[in-house]
């Protein structure tokens, strides 16, 4: 038995059956991290003590007939974003290259109680802020499926992790289509539920009504499982919504037939076959399935990306503001006096793209610009939202490409910024609304006949606290065999 | 309006970060073509449009805690990672005034 390809399920069954040991399962993911990991380079620390620790425990519970948590010996991974108490967090950057947090984040928390393994924090773009995962101030992440190219990002350690099995399961974040893109361009599946659906407690933030952590897994019952560890109300986070959490395990063979699947126009505009092609076979699946195909329309979709660059950079020029050398992370001399001991300290500690985004943020802000660009994206945003809301009036889920292509090569979209916001188009619209998304393998295209199959991913939305319609449709494409259309 | 060396520099400077003159240089065209294209947003007529400032989905007031003190970081750990404790302090150089 291959214990790094096995799924939440087969975990479960083989742990309570005592065919392996959670310290079995752990090792056998320490073992490939340690054969494999100098090629994808998903990880920034690990954490073997810390993993085989809670590994003994399940193993405890397990000798003494004791009933498992959800999670029980789950080999997972923790985007650098998110804090780990006593296991330092880099958030990919160096300005915070030695910072040890004293706290778990919540969604941390909520998975060790639910006995998940964490073998260490993955790799990221610097301060979340980036699709390929090549703005780490560390190093840039390879995809598993063709080491040349990008895993995607800014999550893309978590994505490369799940995909390589160097993990059962990650945590990610996801502010523009962090967590959606990289699994499209991994081949895994990724998930954000609605805004405030889990505790951004613990997470560093980027841009604060933007952000959201969600879960990777190499199938959707595995995303489900974890979102159901990490969901729910937490009173550390002030935007933590209090509806009540549903299961959604229980809830994924819920039956599809008749579900109304809306195809919105603007997503499929221009769209390559390398992408469309896919995205035709899994909705043609769909409707094999008995969903009902129809057209709907988000007029205001070409404008999400100058909203986003906005409101994301703006807020980001905010969040950003703590890294200033005086209470943790690095301080690069004191020169002058205070002044000067901050900016050598923000130089030399950012990379060129959280300095872009920094400038963008407060120039937006900055008095005689307010107006113009914050206070006129923060309306567009209402549009796009109200876009969302009407289209859901008339169907039940979304459909749409997540990315408008595969991985591409590292080093190839490092020189013009803007074309890299721009692939974000299809993800960044549910972060400004607030909705929940999953992206999911639909197929893989080949870009020549000597090149490696690259993963195309489909993502599906739905409205706000949907996040169970959407694992039912992913679970029903899933078992029809739509990962591989 | 397009962007000069000098707002670039302003902003910088109102960020706390102080650019090379060659990250000037390159940053420049890049955040010109960003402000460009984000120009875009002023084909929309928003002027009967809110500003959508909370995304939390159909929130009422945002209930607050009752003022109870809790338990809290003891000085020790707010000190840990701090680049230059003192005495129960984080140390920092002294403010002094930029010459214009």
């Amino acid at each position: 038995m291959d214990l790094t390809a096995l799924t939440l399920e087969s975990i479960r069954e083989a742990l309570a059956r005592k065919q392996i040991s959670a310290e079995e399962l752990v090792r056998a993911h320490l073992a490939r991290i340690e054969q494999q990991d100098h090629d994808v380079r998903a990880y920034l620390t690990l954490s073997p003590q810390r993993a085989l620790q809670q590994a003994r425990r399940v193993d405890a519970l397990i000798a003494a007939g004791e009933p498992l948590p959800a999670l029980a010996g789950v080999p997972t991974a923790v985007k650098d974003v998110i804090i780990t108490r006593d296991l330092r967090t880099t958030a990919g950057s160096q300005i915070l290259r030695n910072y040890i947090p004293p706290y778990d984040a919540t969604a941390v928390a909520r998975l060790e109680a639910a006995g998940a393994c964490i073998l260490g924090k993955t790799n990221c773009d610097e301060f979340a802020m980036g699709s390929s995962t090549e703005n780490s101030g560390y190093f840039p992440t390879h995809n598993p499926r063709d080491l040349r190219r990008v895993p995607g990002g800014s999550s893309g350690g978590s994505a490369a992790a799940v995909a390589a099995h160097l993990a059962t399961v990650a945590l990610g974040s996801d502010t523009g289509g962090s967590i959606r893109q990289p699994a499209a361009l991994c081949g895994a599946v990724g998930m954000m539920g609605t805004y405030g659906r889990v505790s951004r407690y613990g997470l560093i933030a980027f841009a604060s009504s933007l952000d959201h952590l969600g879960p990777f897994g190499r199938s959707v019952r595995d995303v489900a499982a974890v979102l159901q560890a990490i969901a729910g109300y937490d009173p550390c986070d002030s935007t933590s919504a209090r509806e009540p959490v549903p299961d959604y395990e229980s809830r994924l063979l819920e039956p599809i037939r008749g579900f109304r699947v809306g195809i919105a126009d603007e997503y499929f505009q221009g769209l390559s076959p390398a992408i469309g092609d896919n995205l035709q076979r899994g909705i043609d699946l769909l409707a094999k399935l008995g969903c009902e195909i129809t057209p709907v329309s988000l007029p205001h979709t070409d404008y999400a990306i100058a909203c986003y660059y906005i409101i994301a950079t703006a807020e980001a020029s905010s969040n950003l503001a703590r890294y200033d050398g005086v209470r943790y992370g690095v301080r690069a001399g004191v020169g002058d006096g205070l002044a000067e001991m901050y900016r050598r300290t923000r130089n030399a500690g950012f990379g060129p793209e959280v300095k872009r985004r920094i400038m963008l943020g407060t120039h937006v802000l900055s008095s005689g610009y307010y107006d113009a660009y914050y206070l006129k994206a923060q309306k567009v945003r209402a549009l796009i939202t109200r876009d969302f809301l009407e289209a859901f009036d008339e169907v039940d889920v979304i459909v749409t490409p997540t990315s408008p292509v595969p991985a591409f090569k590292l080093g190839e979209r490092l020189d013009d910024p803007l074309q890299m916001y721009l692939a974000d188009i299809y993800t960044v619209t549910a972060d400004l609304a607030g909705i929940p998304g999953i992206s999911v393998p639909c197929g893989a295209t080949r870009p020549a006949a000597d090149q490696p199959a690259l993963p195309v991913g489909m993502q599906l939305l739905a409205r706000h606290f949907e996040e169970a319609r959407l694992l039912q449709v992913a679970y029903g494409f899933e078992r029809a065999g739509g990962f591989g259309v | 309006m397009p962007l000069t060396e000098k707002d670039v520099r302003y902003v910088a400077e109102l960020a706390h970060l102080e650019l090379t003159d060659q990250e000037v240089k390159q940053f420049l065209p890049q955040l010109d073509s960003i402000l460009e294209y984000v120009q875009k947003l002023n084909e929309l007529d928003t002027r009967e449009i809110e500003p959508m400032a909370q995304v939390t989905a159909g929130a009422a007031k945002p209930q607050l805690r009752g003022d109870e003190p809790r338990p809290a970081f003891t000085p020790e750990i707010a000190l840990a990672n701090a680049p230059a404790p003192s005495a129960g302090f984080f140390q920092v150089p002294r403010v002094i005034e930029r010459e214009s």
